[in-house]
Formats: structure tokens, C-alpha cells, sequence
């Protein structure tokens, strides 16, 4: 496999010299947020440790974490590092848990978020000969505009439809020959499924690459959509609290995702200890972005689940790597106090053939006993005459279930289009419980 | 052979009568049907006077519906008319895996909707015991 690089310099660089180069801009970021951010100052001087006391990249250790309920509690822009005159954009969060996050950025942390989605694409195979209908959306939300501004720094073709209006998805997909589709991964499938209703065959067109992030997927998921449409589904990672998209990226091999960690340091702990857990280890991810101005973050408690790998990659890039997110320590679900994440549920339903992912997790609780039930829709392909293999079907999904959760499930068959299709992220678990 | 049309039903109050809505709005007759069921689903089983035309309808308003051959057999109308039809086919060995019957307009017979699994098999016992099997015709203009 053949594998091109947009910045060999800092990609490929080697873990001495990287570590030299990390060590450096943390001393100079930590300086500067004492300086400039009172809730770092505050946050610093509670925990005993001055920016003096940073001497080795280990030290990180010492530094206090920044978790979503400080951003909260200095909502809006009271973690901004920068005056108001150099900055040039805000971003948001949909906030959908409580208060949105916002983000800023000056002239020179836009400059780096291209930069890093043109690593992004690069690393998906993406040049500037390829057409990228960015399915993002545009607006607050980080995903549209970042991938939009990296798309244009390598040189590509963008088509900026922003997310929604599946119709015209498909029609532009056609007649504008995008060969490649940034969106999220619960969209992407909903978009090829419509197109199938259409009567359009994906593998007809031009489209050979998709570029998705902004939610959990599973690599069930990634092989339903590479069967079906013939395309290399590459994950991305990113969040709003450290630039948006541009984060992380798996190469061609998929074989983890790539920390663009000359900007971004990753760690991971433990979630209950709070302890720097070993490489190799499942964790919550820490990240502390050491280049941005206008909004540096540390320790960020990212409450998403993987582990490290800084062995080096075929591929040639020296990024340590981390493993496709596969859970979160606060969606974490507790049901019957066994710790149970949607993400092994995703596996066991994407692994019965047939099985399009169509399904909602519902968690209840009666007469204080919990209950995990799994709606499920029946789609042709699952659907038999038979009342016998509708059951056997419920039966082998529940065993499967069972021996990956270790707990008993419910499987419901419901209606098709019975549960709600996201246009963005989507929305996979109901917990009705009232705890 | 007679095509049957599935449905897959959520057990929930209107189903069915979105279902059959559904049908009749398509101008197609429903010749005969089952429901079986269980606490969460059902499956509806219907002939219609034009499967092609009532698959479309359902498919289009995104019902799960799938057509399933299935054997219409002639059975006497007359007390144990059933038991003989169903007895020559245990003698044979053939497992019935539902049924469902109804009455011929016209005829002194019933008509039995038998869904076996080796279909070529029962034909051939049908023929060799003396019990008429309708053409889809016969069955579809009932």
C-alpha cells in the first residue's frame, strides 16, 4: 500500500526529537495559561505545582485536570487565553448535555486546524484531485468548517451541502461526481441506504472514500458500509474542546488512529483512580493541546474510552495511535451494576448477518430490578413467514448478547422505521430509569 | 403455485387496520388470511387478488412484506374433511408448517393454505391420493 504524507516533517518525526519538541511547547503553554487563564492560575496553585516545576514530559502528571464541568462554570469565554481583537472565530457544542462548550480560535489556530484536517484527508488517501461533498454541518458545529478549511488547504474540489437533505445528497453524489463524502458514520449509512430505496448502486459512481467521525462507530459498522458501497471508511477523531475534527486519523492501514501529538499530548488514566495507566492499556483519554492560542485546555478529561499505541505504523508516521473509541466512561451504562457499553452491543448486532443497524437501547427499571431491552428493526432480509424464526432469531441475538454482557437482554422486533433516524448523531440509547 | 403475502406486524393497536387500509387503497382484494402471533409480533398472512400489485402498495408505505409460495388444496366440506386431507400427508411424512382454510364462493369444497416444507413432494402426494390442488388463477378470482 502506497502511502503519501502532507507534513513528513512533523509526522515522521522521531520520538526523541518529538518528545523535545512536546516537552518545550507544554513548558510554554503551561506558562502562558498561568499567566493569562485565572482558572488555571487558581487550578495550579491549588494543586502545589508552578509552571517552574515542569522539567520533564512525566511532569504533565503534576498538572491539574480540566473536566466539562469547569468549562461549564466559566461559560462562555472564561477559558479564552487571547483578547477578543485576535480572535477571529467561536465554535460551539450542541450541548445536548448540558451547558454547549465554545470554543475560540485566533488567525494562527485556524492556520494549525487546516493544517491538521489536511493531515486528516492525506491520511485517508485524499489528494487534491479527489471531490469531497462535505456532509458536515456548517455552522457552529466544529465538523463542517474544519474539514471544509483542510480540504481546501491540500487543493481538493469542495462541495459545501452541509448535513441533511438526503435527496439532494444522493443528487449531487451523482451528478457532481464526489469521490469522497465526509459526515458521521449513523448519516452515512442512513444516506446509502436511501440511495438504495432510489434504486441508485454507490458502486455505479465515483465515491471511494469516506471520511467520518463526530460519534461512536464500530468496525462491524465499517465493514457493513465497505460491503455495501465498496468504499475505505477511514475514522477520524476530534472534539470541540481541543480544535473540532482533526485530532486523530486512521491511515489506509486502519490499524488505529494517528494523535497528531506535536500539537495534541495524549494520556490515558484510569477513571477512578485518576493514575497514568501503561501504553496498551483501556482507559479515559486525556489530552492537553499544547499549540492552540486562543483556547489551550489541560489534562481534558475527554471521558472516551481507548487505549495507546506508540509503536510506530507501516505507514511510516511516528504518531503514537490510539484505538477507535469504544465507549465513554460517563455513557457508560450500569445495569445491574454490570458496566455495559453500547458499543458491545453494536458489535453483537452488526455481527448477525442481515442485520442492518437499525436499533435502540432501552434501559428501565421495574419493580427495582433494571432492564435492557434491544428494539430491533425487522427488515426484509430478517424477516421470515415463520413465527418460528422470527424467535429463533430473538433467541440467537439474546445468547450472543448474554455472552458478551454477561446479563440477560430483552430483544423486541419492531416495524421498520419504528426507531428515529438521525440526521446527525444518533441517538441509541433511551434510559427511562429514575434514579 | 399460489404466492401468499407476510407481514410483519407489531403487536400494537391499529395495525392491522393501517395494514388491510393500505390494501384496499391499492384496489386489491383480499382473498383469504391468517394472523398468527406472538406477545410482541404477529405475522399476517394473506392471498391477494394481485400479490404484485399489493406488495408494491406495502413496500411503498414501508411495511415489511415478503411473498412465499404456497399450496391451495382442495379439502370436502363435510365433518372430518380436513383430517383426511391432513392425514394422507402424515402418513406421508410431511410437516405442515401452518395452515389456514376458507370457503369456495362457488364450490361444495373448502380450500386449504398449507405452507410445507418440501412443496414438490406434497404436489406429487396430492396427485397420487386424488386431492385437487387450485391453480393461483382458481385461488386469486375465488
Amino acid at each position: 500500500m502506497s502511502h503519501i504524507i502532507w507534513n513528513k516533517r512533523y509526522e515522521t518525526m522521531p520520538e526523541k526529537r518529538k518528545a523535545e519538541l512536546q516537552l518545550e511547547k507544554l513548558k510554554r503553554m503551561v506558562r502562558r495559561i498561568y499567566d493569562k487563564v485565572p482558572f488555571y492560575k487558581k487550578a495550579m496553585d491549588e494543586a502545589g505545582v508552578k509552571p517552574r516545576d515542569i522539567h520533564k514530559l512525566s511532569d504533565i502528571s503534576k498538572l491539574p485536570f480540566t473536566t466539562k464541568d469547569d468549562l461549564a462554570a466559566n461559560y462562555p469565554f472564561g477559558m479564552f487565553a487571547s483578547p477578543m481583537k485576535d480572535i477571529v472565530r467561536i465554535h460551539s457544542s450542541s450541548g445536548t448535555t448540558g451547558k454547549p462548550k465554545v470554543g475560540a480560535y485566533t488567525k494562527e489556530d485556524i492556520r494549525l486546524w487546516a493544517e491538521l484536517m489536511a493531515r486528516t484527508f492525506t491520511c485517508a488517501g485524499v489528494t487534491r484531485k479527489d471531490v469531497i461533498q462535505n456532509a458536515y454541518g456548517y455552522g457552529l458545529f466544529t465538523g463542517g468548517l474544519g474539514a471544509h478549511y483542510g480540504a481546501e488547504r491540500i487543493g481538493a474540489t469542495v462541495i459545501p451541502i452541509s448535513g441533511g437533505n438526503t435527496k439532494r445528497q444522493i443528487l449531487v453524489m451523482q451528478d457532481f461526481g464526489s469521490t469522497v463524502l465526509c459526515s458521521t458514520p449513523s448519516y452515512a449509512l442512513h444516506l446509502f441506504e436511501a440511495a438504495e430505496e432510489a434504486g441508485v448502486d454507490i458502486r455505479q459512481l465515483d465515491l471511494r472514500v469516506g471520511v467520518f467521525g463526530a460519534e461512536m462507530w464500530s468496525e462491524k459498522m465499517r465493514e457493513q458500509i465497505e460491503s455495501k458501497t465498496g468504499i475505505t471508511a477511514i475514522d477520524i477523531y476530534g472534539l470541540t474542546e481541543l480544535i473540532g475534527p482533526g485530532v486523530a486519523s486512521e491511515c489506509l492501514e486502519k490499524n488505529h488512529l494517528h494523535v497528531f501529538d506535536d500539537h495534541f499530548i495524549p494520556e490515558v488514566i484510569d477513571p477512578e483512580t485518576l493514575e497514568p495507566l501503561p501504553p496498551g492499556e483501556k482507559g479515559e483519554l486525556v489530552f492537553t493541546n499544547v499549540s492552540r492560542k486562543a483556547f489551550p485546555i489541560l489534562r481534558y478529561r475527554t471521558r472516551d474510552i481507548t487505549a495507546l499505541h506508540p509503536e510506530p505504523c507501516p505507514c511510516g508516521r511516528t504518531h503514537v495511535r490510539m484505538e477507535r473509541v469504544t465507549g465513554r466512561s460517563d455513557d457508560m451504562l450500569i445495569v445491574r451494576g454490570v458496566n455495559v457499553y453500547p458499543s458491545q452491543i453494536e458489535s453483537v448486532i452488526m455481527g448477525i448477518q442481515g442485520v442492518e443497524p437499525h436499533y435502540q437501547i432501552v434501559v428501565d427499571r421495574q419493580k427495582s430490578m433494571d432492564t435492557l431491552e434491544i428494539w430491533l428493526e425487522v427488515s426484509e432480509q430478517l424477516f421470515s413467514d415463520e413465527i418460528r424464526e422470527l424467535e429463533k432469531l430473538e433467541a440467537r441475538i439474546r445468547q450472543e448478547l448474554e455472552s458478551v454482557l454477561l446479563i440477560g437482554t430483552r430483544i423486541k422486533l419492531v416495524e421498520p422505521k419504528t426507531i428515529q433516524r438521525s440526521e446527525g448523531k444518533a441517538v441509541r440509547i433511551v434510559d427511562k430509569r429514575n434514579i | 403455485m399460489v404466492r401468499q403475502i407476510s407481514v410483519f406486524l407489531e403487536n400494537k393497536s391499529g395495525r392491522l387496520a393501517e395494514i388491510t387500509r393500505i390494501i384496499g387503497e391499492a384496489g386489491v382484494n383480499i382473498r383469504a388470511l391468517s394472523v398468527a402471533d406472538t406477545s410482541d409480533f404477529g405475522v399476517l398472512r394473506f392471498i391477494a387478488s394481485d400479490t404484485d400489485k399489493a406488495l408494491e402498495a406495502l413496500k411503498a408505505a414501508g411495511v415489511t412484506a415478503t411473498a412465499t409460495r404456497v399450496i391451495a388444496a382442495e379439502a370436502p366440506d363435510r365433518p372430518g374433511g380436513l383430517a383426511s386431507l391432513l392425514q394422507v400427508l402424515s402418513d406421508n411424512g410431511v410437516n405442515v408448517e401452518y395452515l389456514y382454510a376458507f370457503f369456495h364462493k362457488s364450490g361444495q369444497n373448502a380450500v386449504v393454505i398449507l405452507r410445507v416444507e418440501d412443496k414438490e413432494k406434497t404436489l406429487d402426494i396430492f396427485e397420487k391420493n386424488g386431492i385437487k390442488v387450485l391453480t393461483p388463477e382458481e385461488v386469486y378470482t375465488v
